[in-house]
């Protein structure tokens, strides 16, 4: 196997992976045990496949792995039936249709996509979930990810599994009726893991599954599985347009540098391109949803080289459109800030004081550090820096935190005070 | 998102030495079953239990680096007795482990409503910052 070979594995696996899941269901009807016996076959492929070579068919050799699996599986599960229906007095079970196994539309990674994304799941279930039956990961990545224990994220698949199961979902397409809203969910899942992997890149996390890359992938998967839908193009979107940025993110020292003040020249112009590409494709296709607008959004950023160059008036504009897509007060506060940067500082710290009387984010640090900002811009640097100072107070993350006392300090530091 | 709960107990006691065998008993069975649940439901990142402070002490550097430490902890009302630090779906999920835990039973089986403070770990940052 050339180095080549070895490094393209774990994607080689990780593809077909939800194939081999989908058809192991169809073919066993128990979403459970099919995929840890996928699970299995995946550890099995890890180890031989560097040492012997890819086989010729890798899904069907995994295949095989999972059937011989399952088959000790039912084996056992099958003497203990016959035992009990002999006791019974009762007949074999009828013999599994004939057609079971085969995927004749080819939906079975965008069944098995509704299915981990289930809304009877709690979120951080179906995170968990997604990511194994479908990105294909194991377990222990999964838990290094999230930096949790092992067996925490163990027992969250286990429950997972077991919701979906006492919940009685059957392996199939919603249908017309549900589909809009379990799709939803299922692009909801994938955006809080790319955020998840994208916000938390800072500082040294050498160890971690590139979460960030993991999500983009997973969302061309799902782009794929419904191409007709505007929103999962524009979440692909929106992955690509944000992650373009990461590099210009952080500093040497781990620190966050501010969307204005990031070196755009550091900016991924090819996931730029894909991003807008994708963007104009999704806004073709009409329809015009919450994932598409924010897209938007980043798109106007990066098409600013430099950021006086940003135009403003376009972003307050979509920002807008976003309002009733959206019922979210973070909305509102970065409108605000658009707002401020078209119409001036003290327009958006009147817009920012009407947002004091929603109670799902009066007091919140984020608040603080946008009258902070507007403040700043005002030029009012005492007030700037009790708001930094604030939201320097109110924040659990750690970045954040020295970030916004670094704020407070440059504003004392400038002789302001 | 991940709190550490952190439980504080009297310092006068809540009179553990003095319990009742049977009483003594119930409390661990209490606080063992917690964590069996905790554990069961995948959100126990750690738990711990402390030493009694008069095993504590205060450490600092040296002029040249070495470590001094501190006799015992000077009496104080209260003292950490254990943590847990669980990653759960909502804040409201973390205070009401906190109130299970404050609960634990004492002397006579009567709840001890111990304080419990919870603090959210620290996170990741925001996408972006202004």
């Amino acid at each position: 196997m050339t180095a080549r070979d070895e490094a393209a594995l774990p994607e080689l696996l990780r593809d077909l992976a939800p194939r081999v899941l989908g058809a192991a269901v169809r073919r066993y009807r128990d979403f459970a045990a099919a995929e840890d016996a996928v699970q299995e076959a995946l550890l099995a492929a890890a180890v031989q496949w560097p040492r012997d070579g890819v086989p010729e068919n890798p899904r069907a050799w995994l295949a095989e792995v999972v059937a011989r699996r399952m088959t000790d599986e039912a084996r056992s599960a099958a003497a203990r039936r016959r035992r009990e229906a002999a006791a019974a007095g009762e007949t074999e079970p009828i013999a599994p249709a004939a057609d079971a196994g085969l995927d004749p539309e080819g939906d079975d990674t965008l069944i098995l996509f509704f299915m981990c994304c289930h809304p009877a799941l709690t979120v951080s279930s179906a995170i968990a979930l997604t990511l194994r039956a479908v990105g294909g990961l194991s377990t222990a990545e999964i838990a290094r990810a999230f930096l949790a224990p092992e067996a925490a994220m163990a027992q969250r698949i286990s429950r997972a599994k077991q919701s979906i199961k006492a919940s009685g979902v059957p392996f199939r397409l919603p249908d017309a009726r549900e589909r809009g809203l379990r799709l939803k969910s299922v692009l909801h899942v994938l955006y809080l893991i790319f955020n998840e992997g994208y916000t938390s890149s800072a500082g040294e996390r050498l160890h971690r599954v590139e979460l960030a890359r993991e999500a983009i992938r997973l969302a061309r998967a799902m782009r794929a599985q419904v191409p007709e839908d505007p929103e999962a193009l524009g979440l692909l979107a929106l992955m690509l347009l944000t992650d373009a940025r990461s590099a210009a993110r952080t500093g040497s020292a781990g620190e966050l540098i501010s969307l204005s003040h990031q070196d755009r020249s550091l900016w991924d112009q090819a996931e730029i391109e894909e991003g807008t590409a994708l963007l104009t494709a999704a806004l073709r296709q009409g329809a015009a949803g919450p994932y598409q607008v924010q897209a938007a959004i980043a798109a106007v950023h990066s098409q600013a080289a430099r950021v006086e160059e940003t135009d403003w008036p376009q972003i307050l504009a979509l920002y807008d459109l976003l309002r009733p897509m959206a019922d979210n007060p973070m909305v509102e506060l970065n409108r605000a800030i658009a707002a401020a940067m078209v119409h001036g500082p003290a327009h958006g710290l009147v817009l920012l004081a009407r947002l004091e009387e929603d109670a799902r984010i009066a007091g919140h640090h984020r608040l603080h550090a946008a009258r902070a900002h507007l403040l700043e811009m005002a030029g009012d640097a005492p007030g700037a820096i009790a708001q930094y100072r604030a939201a320097a107070a109110g924040t659990t993350s750690i970045p954040e935190r020295d970030y916004l006392t670094a704020q407070a300090a440059r504003l004392r530091g400038a002789g302001l005070l | 998102m991940k709190y550490i709960l952190m439980m504080n107990t009297m310092r006068t006691g809540e009179g553990i030495p003095n319990w009742p065998h049977q009483d003594l008993q119930a409390h661990i069975g209490f606080m063992m079953q917690l964590n069996r649940d905790l554990h069961g439901s995948g959100e126990l990142v750690s738990a711990e239990g402390l030493s009694f402070p008069e095993q504590g002490r205060f450490v600092r550097a040296g002029k040249d680096g070495m470590p001094v430490t501190d006799g015992v902890f000077p009496e104080g009302k209260e003292f950490l007795a254990g943590f847990w630090i669980v990653d759960v779906e909502s804040a409201d999920r973390a205070y009401a482990i906190a109130a299970r835990i404050s609960a634990a039973p004492g002397a006579g089986g009567v709840p001890l409503n111990m304080p419990v403070e919870v603090r959210p770990l620290m996170s990741a940052p925001p996408p972006e910052m202004l």
